[in-house]
């Protein structure tokens, strides 16, 4: 076994409701698995489990080897970051500040950071470009920066794995790009292993190594982009029509969402 | 590259923060202390202050039963009232918090109308029933708002607002049903009174409110990722559920035994801290202290008006914080307002 992230089997309920019934999927290093699938169809729920913040009621779940289960809360912490869909802050915290947030599992007793914890949150605010913004208030960035804010400060929990809920969801295409290009540079550059959670398939499709297809709480389909972005596929679980065809520039799936009137169009005898 | 100063907070930061707010709060307390209907020259405090030079008999009983502790103890009210607006605000992530919030004022009202109802000594009688009446809202709202052992955040707000509403009720229906002198006291009791302060009050006081706030001292690291969503907080290995038990159960006991020697004296838990978060930043290893100094420093200034400013007679000082707080704060609502209310 030299997955960074193992799940068996695994099962959780929510108010005595099946919320994922056996999943099992793996996570290489430096692999960037894309987690798709309709609202409610479990994404959040398995990003908190494999974070451990939620306790599961059968299956197994091991992280570098181990059991998820033997890791206290900070060791998990200092494995695993998760970044979040939005984060509001009210209060006029700097941006570096928000970025050196990440040190607290490593801090221990002592409140204060050292050197290397401004120099690792330096590293991490030079990755994600987002040195420029140390000085400024978290509440004055637009949503694109903020985003790259808090994978900086991922970076700074110094976690080998990263899990992403939706971070594009509220970006234009722009920086949703920025965003994927940026998650994609750092688990070449670093080594990290990424699950990302994104509504944004075709984008998702040609920055994933695999991705896994979730429907009500049970893996759909998982391998690569090609083998699990089909229309059949992705009609059946979205229950909508779609037309997935092959971006002629990446030659990676891309989905097409189709007008319920043109859909009949296609289905009718006379363009066939 | 950018230098990495200023970039976090150091202890050394903190310790220089802290010896120059306690050098304003002397430098407040001696002008405070030289202040008031009889005249005693700021130069004959310092000498009485630094033991070079006593004074008579007269300006002695002045100085050391009537105005040093009703100085402390606004001192450590505004102290209190200061701490637990920070961390209220930084609890349940609302600018707009301050420590009676919950509904721990207007308990400590109906305990203290209802003391001063039947007429109890201001010494033990009315902070003890008051006390009780603090306690007793604590326990119903964190009772009422708890859940599978969880507090959460607006649950808390609404049965804070509820339960003041209903005390509110029960204040009005006491003080429509007194006519003498009572009801001066009453009245006087709902707008923050320190002119009955004592020595023992202090004693009481001080060491649990220095263990309260040295315990939450210890957690400001927490709170600064609480601030940034209890999810992520969770994350990070914060014990978000039980730092909540822990501080609101801690703030509200402390807010409970100020109250009850004061009365309700409103605005300082929210403009303090504010002021301080404009000045120093939102972290809060360095607000926590900030804010609690400079509530001492706050209080006693204006307590001082209120005791000063139509001498012989005297202002409730709930009077003096509102109307110099109330106009910042909508200042503040007018040049910041944007960054609270955005969703």
């Amino acid at each position: 076994m030299d997955s960074e992230l193992i799940l068996k089997g695994v099962y959780f309920a929510y108010d005595s409701q099946w919320c994922l019934e056996g999943i099992d999927f793996e996570l290489q290093k430096g692999e960037i698995l894309g987690m798709i699938g309709p609202n409610g169809s479990g994404k959040s729920t398995l990003l908190k489990i494999i974070d451990g913040l939620l306790k599961i009621d059968k299956g197994e779940i091991f992280l570098l080897n181990k059991p998820l289960s033997s890791y206290k809360r900070g060791d998990i912490a200092r494995r695993i970051a998760m970044v979040p869909q939005e984060s509001t802050f009210r209060f006029p915290f700097s941006v570096s500040e928000v970025v050196l947030m990440g040190r607290f599992p490593h801090l221990g007793l002592f409140p204060f950071e050292r050197k290397e914890d401004l120099e690792i949150a330096q590293q991490s605010m030079d990755l994600t470009g987002t040195l420029d913004l140390a000085t400024r208030s978290i509440y004055e960035l637009s949503g694109g920066e903020k985003q790259r804010v808090l994978i900086a400060r991922a970076l700074t929990q110094r976690a080998q794995i990263i899990l992403l809920d939706e971070p594009t969801s509220f970006l234009d295409i722009r920086h949703k790009v920025d965003i994927f290009e940026l998650i994609s540079s750092l688990a070449r550059a670093q080594g990290l292993s990424v699950i990302i959670v994104s509504h944004d398939i075709s984008l998702a499709a040609q920055y994933c190594h695999r991705m896994v297809l979730l429907n009500k709480g049970s893996v759909f389909k998982t391998g690569e982009p090609a083998e699990v972005i089909t229309a059949d596929n992705i009609s059946t679980v979205y229950q909508c029509p779609v037309l997935v065809d092959k971006n002629p520039i990446s030659k990676t799936p891309r989905v097409t969402i189709l007008s319920k009137n043109h859909y009949s169009a296609t289905k009718s005898p006379r363009h066939k | 590259m950018k230098s990495n100063e200023n970039q976090s907070i150091t202890p050394l930061k903190v310790i220089y923060t802290g010896l120059i707010l306690t050098g304003i709060l002397v430098a407040i307390a001696l002008v405070s202390l030289s202040l008031g209907p009889a005249k005693i020259s700021i130069k004959d405090v310092f000498a009485w202050v630094t033991g070079y030079r006593p004074v008579d008999q007269t300006a002695w009983m002045i100085l050391f039963k009537i105005r040093l502790p009703r100085i402390l103890l606004a001192g450590l009210v505004g102290f209190t009232l200061s701490l637990g607006g920070v961390v209220f605000q930084a609890l349940l992530r609302n600018p707009l918090a301050e420590p009676f919030i919950l509904g721990v004022s207007s308990g400590a009202a109906v305990g203290a109308i209802i003391g001063i109802f039947f007429g109890l000594g201001f010494t033990f009688g009315v902070p003890l029933l008051s006390f009780m009446g603090a306690l007793f809202t604590i326990l119903l709202v964190m009772g009422i708002s708890s859940r599978h052992g969880g507090l959460e955040s607006s649950t808390l707000l609404l049965t804070g607002v509820i339960v003041n509403a209903f005390f509110t009720a029960v204040i009005m229906f006491f003080i429509s049903t007194t006519s003498d002198s009572r009801l001066h006291s009453m009245l006087f009791w709902l707008y923050g009174d320190l002119s009955q302060s004592k020595y023992v009050q202090l004693s009481i006081s001080l060491p649990i409110i220095l263990i309260v706030s040295g315990i939450i001292y210890v957690f400001s690291r927490h709170l600064n990722l609480i601030v940034g969503g209890e999810e992520s907080a969770l994350q990070m290995g914060v014990e978000v559920e039980s730092l909540k038990w822990i501080s609101f159960l801690g703030i509200s006991l402390i807010t409970g035994i100020v109250v009850s020697f004061s009365g309700i004296i409103g605005f300082v838990g929210l403009i303090v801290p504010h002021l301080m978060r404009m000045c120093l930043g939102a972290d809060h290893r360095l607000l926590i202290p900030a804010s609690a100094l400079g509530g001492a420093v706050f209080l006693i200034a204006a307590d001082t008006l209120a005791r000063t400013i139509i001498s012989p007679s005297e202002l409730p000082v709930g009077v003096i914080t509102a109307f110099l707080g109330a106009p910042f704060f909508i200042y503040l609502l007018k040049v910041r307002g944007s960054q609270w209310t955005q969703s």
